[in-house]
């Protein structure tokens, strides 16, 4: 087990300086991205913006840049060249709101889809799974932007069920922060669970073919239990990696769309802005925080794997 | 004597595909009594592995149509309600399996596994005490120890200590009835000598009542009473042991013996094939289903031949041939042509 989380520790180290090296130069080398004409401003003088970009060091070699600014990241000095704000801080700000977000769409995604996936697979080829086929695809289809403007729209402005966007603190008003996040929660939710029951309905369908659930079902035991303990738990493993990766996604930012319609002024919406202004110090911190957050994701799905399947502890 | 075990009666089961209705089964009958080993063998597709999962209920669905009964206990197993089938399942019947590597569910220990066969037929017993029979279940089989082992995943286990498993799983409601689906296809000579010995001493300590699904000859001379032989869905021919493998009246029968390995033969002769193919069950021939592969075949053969005892003496054995009983014993003296090379089998 040490050795275990010394290799995944090595590895995520590994994964993260690649990604920051990749995105400093990506955006390094973008055309108008000089950082230099982006802080002094639009009516600078050709000699303020050589000031500024000697003053930054903006002039020094590559190598020496990426340094100075995986420096900065790591001590929380590293500021927005747009906006003046420090990064770190703006990030820790947002984190409640995209943690509220994650949390709550992660679990209601994840449970509605293994109930319905299991729904469809145990009616498949029946009326109950042709509709659930096309709910699920038109889950897929719907993109954030779309059903949250209906949601926003229709109940929040027409019947005024439901706030028009913003976001609460739980710790200020647990009331308000939930009524606040419960379209964000729907709309990230249905993205997801379209997707995730049509991959455990086939997962499942594999499995009840295999030797060992027609073993259950010769000892006596019921569908149900046969499908509870035998069927489920090896129909998991597929889900479990994906939900893994999504929700790591989705913690460090990555439901930029959701975010950005509810205005929850989280993580996502963060690097939104930023991705907009090419404002790169932020968009460095938020594509290293959710690097962060998928390998360590990854490897929490690998010590998963092991618990659901045995034959797997061995390896790791 | 007393009512049989289990008496199967004209069972038939037919699946509906896309192609159209494949007869799987078309009217088996045999008996099984207390104690008894009866071996069904056929070569693959023959009906006789949907025969025996049509005795447990795992061919039912949306798809698979039923006819005949099959009596076991009182309850008709072809008809019964789903509900009663699963009390009877592992508990009163009892199956083990062809493929022993993925019989058992991977990510349960498989005392767990034994364990949970044991309460779901009996509530009363507490884990506690279901796992120290499990533990006693697997030291009959033969697992050296028990008690560690019984802890251990089905992938820490070989093929033959599996099917051990397999085999500890299903006595462990003491079956009145053991449907084994050629339980040792999948293992080596030798784990397949230990693992008949388990199902032989099975018979002795339980008086249990045994359907063997196998197509290794070699098997069934060595453990069973009476043999059942099938070709594409029809019992062609059964009896006891020693009148199939002494006297057998169906020229497929002939084949099969023929197509055992024979090392006392020339090399040329060793090893004999039944020419041509099974037929498909989507479109059977007409009449005898052997006819087309059948050297001895003639214009009656287009009929279906009852499935009747033909020979003078003995009442219960039974084939489908047309052959006059004489003739078939001439034609099986000089008979090479699907393998049978008969002068050291024929008794008569």
């Amino acid at each position: 087990m040490t050795r275990f989380i010394v290799r995944r520790l090595i590895a995520m180290i590994g994964v993260m300086f690649v990604i920051s090296l990749l995105t400093f130069l990506l955006f390094e080398s973008i055309p108008n991205g000089d950082p230099a004409r982006r802080l002094a401003g639009r009516l600078a003088t050709a000699n303020e913006i050589a000031f500024i970009r000697k003053e930054y060091g903006f002039d020094q070699p590559i190598y020496v840049q990426y340094a100075r600014m995986m420096k900065n990241i790591f001590t929380g000095q590293v500021y927005s060249y747009y906006q003046g704000f420090n990064v770190v801080d703006e990030v820790k700000l947002g984190l409640p709101a995209t943690l509220s977000l994650a949390i709550g769409a992660g679990i209601i995604w994840l449970f509605t889809s293994i109930v319905v996936g299991t729904l469809a697979a145990v009616k498949a080829g029946k009326n109950t799974d042709r509709l659930l086929t096309v709910l699920s695809m038109v889950g897929v289809s719907f993109p954030p932007f779309f059903l949250g403007a209906i949601l926003i729209y229709y109940l929040g402005y027409k019947l005024n069920w439901f706030p028009l966007g913003g976001y609460v603190k739980l710790t200020s008003d647990p009331w308000q922060w939930f009524v606040h996040m419960v379209l964000p929660w729907f709309t990230l939710s249905v993205l997801f669970i379209g997707f995730y029951s049509r991959v455990l309905r086939s997962t499942i369908l594999d499995t009840i073919n295999e030797d060992y659930v027609r073993t259950a079902r010769a000892k006596g035991l019921s569908e149900n239990q046969t499908l509870r303990r035998h069927v489920l738990r090896n129909s998991l493993i597929p889900i479990i990696t994906l939900f893994g990766l999504d929700f790591a996604q989705v913690i460090g930012g990555g439901a930029i769309l959701t975010e950005s319609i509810f205005n929850l002024h989280g993580i996502g919406q963060l690097a939104a802005d930023a991705i907009g202004r090419l404002d790169i110090t932020v968009i460095l911190v938020v594509v290293l925080l959710t690097a962060f957050f998928v390998v360590a994701l990854a490897a929490v799905v690998d010590i998963l794997y092991a618990f659901l399947d045995p034959r797997i502890r061995i390896a790791v | 004597m007393s009512d049989p075990l289990l008496e199967v009666d004209d069972l038939r089961v037919q699946f509906h595909t896309e192609d159209g209705v494949v007869r799987a089964v078309d009217g088996v009958s045999f008996t099984v009594d207390q104690g008894e080993v009866v071996a069904i063998v056929g070569e693959s597709g023959s009906g006789k592995t949907v025969t025996a999962m049509t005795l447990m209920g795992l061919t039912r669905g949306p798809n698979a149509n039923f006819e005949g009964s099959a009596k076991f206990d009182g309850t008709d197993l072809v008809t019964a309600p789903e509900d009663e089938l699963r009390q009877i399942r592992g508990a009163g019947i009892a199956m083990v399996f062809q493929d022993p590597m993925s019989s058992l569910d991977p990510v349960y220990k498989i005392g767990k596994q034994i364990v949970e066969q044991i309460r779901v037929h009996n509530k009363n017993i507490s884990k506690a005490q279901a796992h120290d029979r499990a533990i006693e279940l697997l030291e009959r089989v033969g697992i050296p120890r028990a008690t560690e082992r019984v802890d251990a995943y089905p992938h820490e286990f070989s093929g033959g200590m599996r099917q051990r498993v397999m085999i500890a799983m299903a006595l462990s409601n003491d079956p009145k009835l053991l449907i084994a689906d050629e339980p040792t296809t999948a293992l080596d000579v030798t784990i397949q000598a230990q693992i008949l010995d388990e199902v032989r001493q099975l018979r002795r300590q339980q008086e249990s009542g045994i359907i063997l699904v196998t197509h290794d000859l070699g098997v069934v001379a060595d453990i069973a009473d009476r043999v059942v032989v099938m070709y594409a869905g029809r019992v062609v021919e059964q009896g006891t042991l020693d009148e199939i493998f002494y006297d057998p009246q169906h020229p497929y029968t002939w084949g099969l013996l023929g197509s055992i390995t024979r090392v006392d033969r020339d090399r040329s002769q060793r090893l004999l094939a039944i020419p041509g193919m099974p037929p498909s069950l989507l479109r059977p021939p007409e009449g005898c289903h052997f006819r087309p592969r059948c050297p001895f075949a003639f214009e009656k053969c287009t009929e279906v031949p009852p499935l009747t005892a033909r020979l003078p003496d003995t009442a219960d054995h039974l084939d489908r041939c047309w052959l006059e009983v004489p003739q078939k014993r001439e034609l099986r003296k000089r008979g090479d042509q699907i393998g049978l090379r008969t002068k050291e089998t024929v008794i008569s």
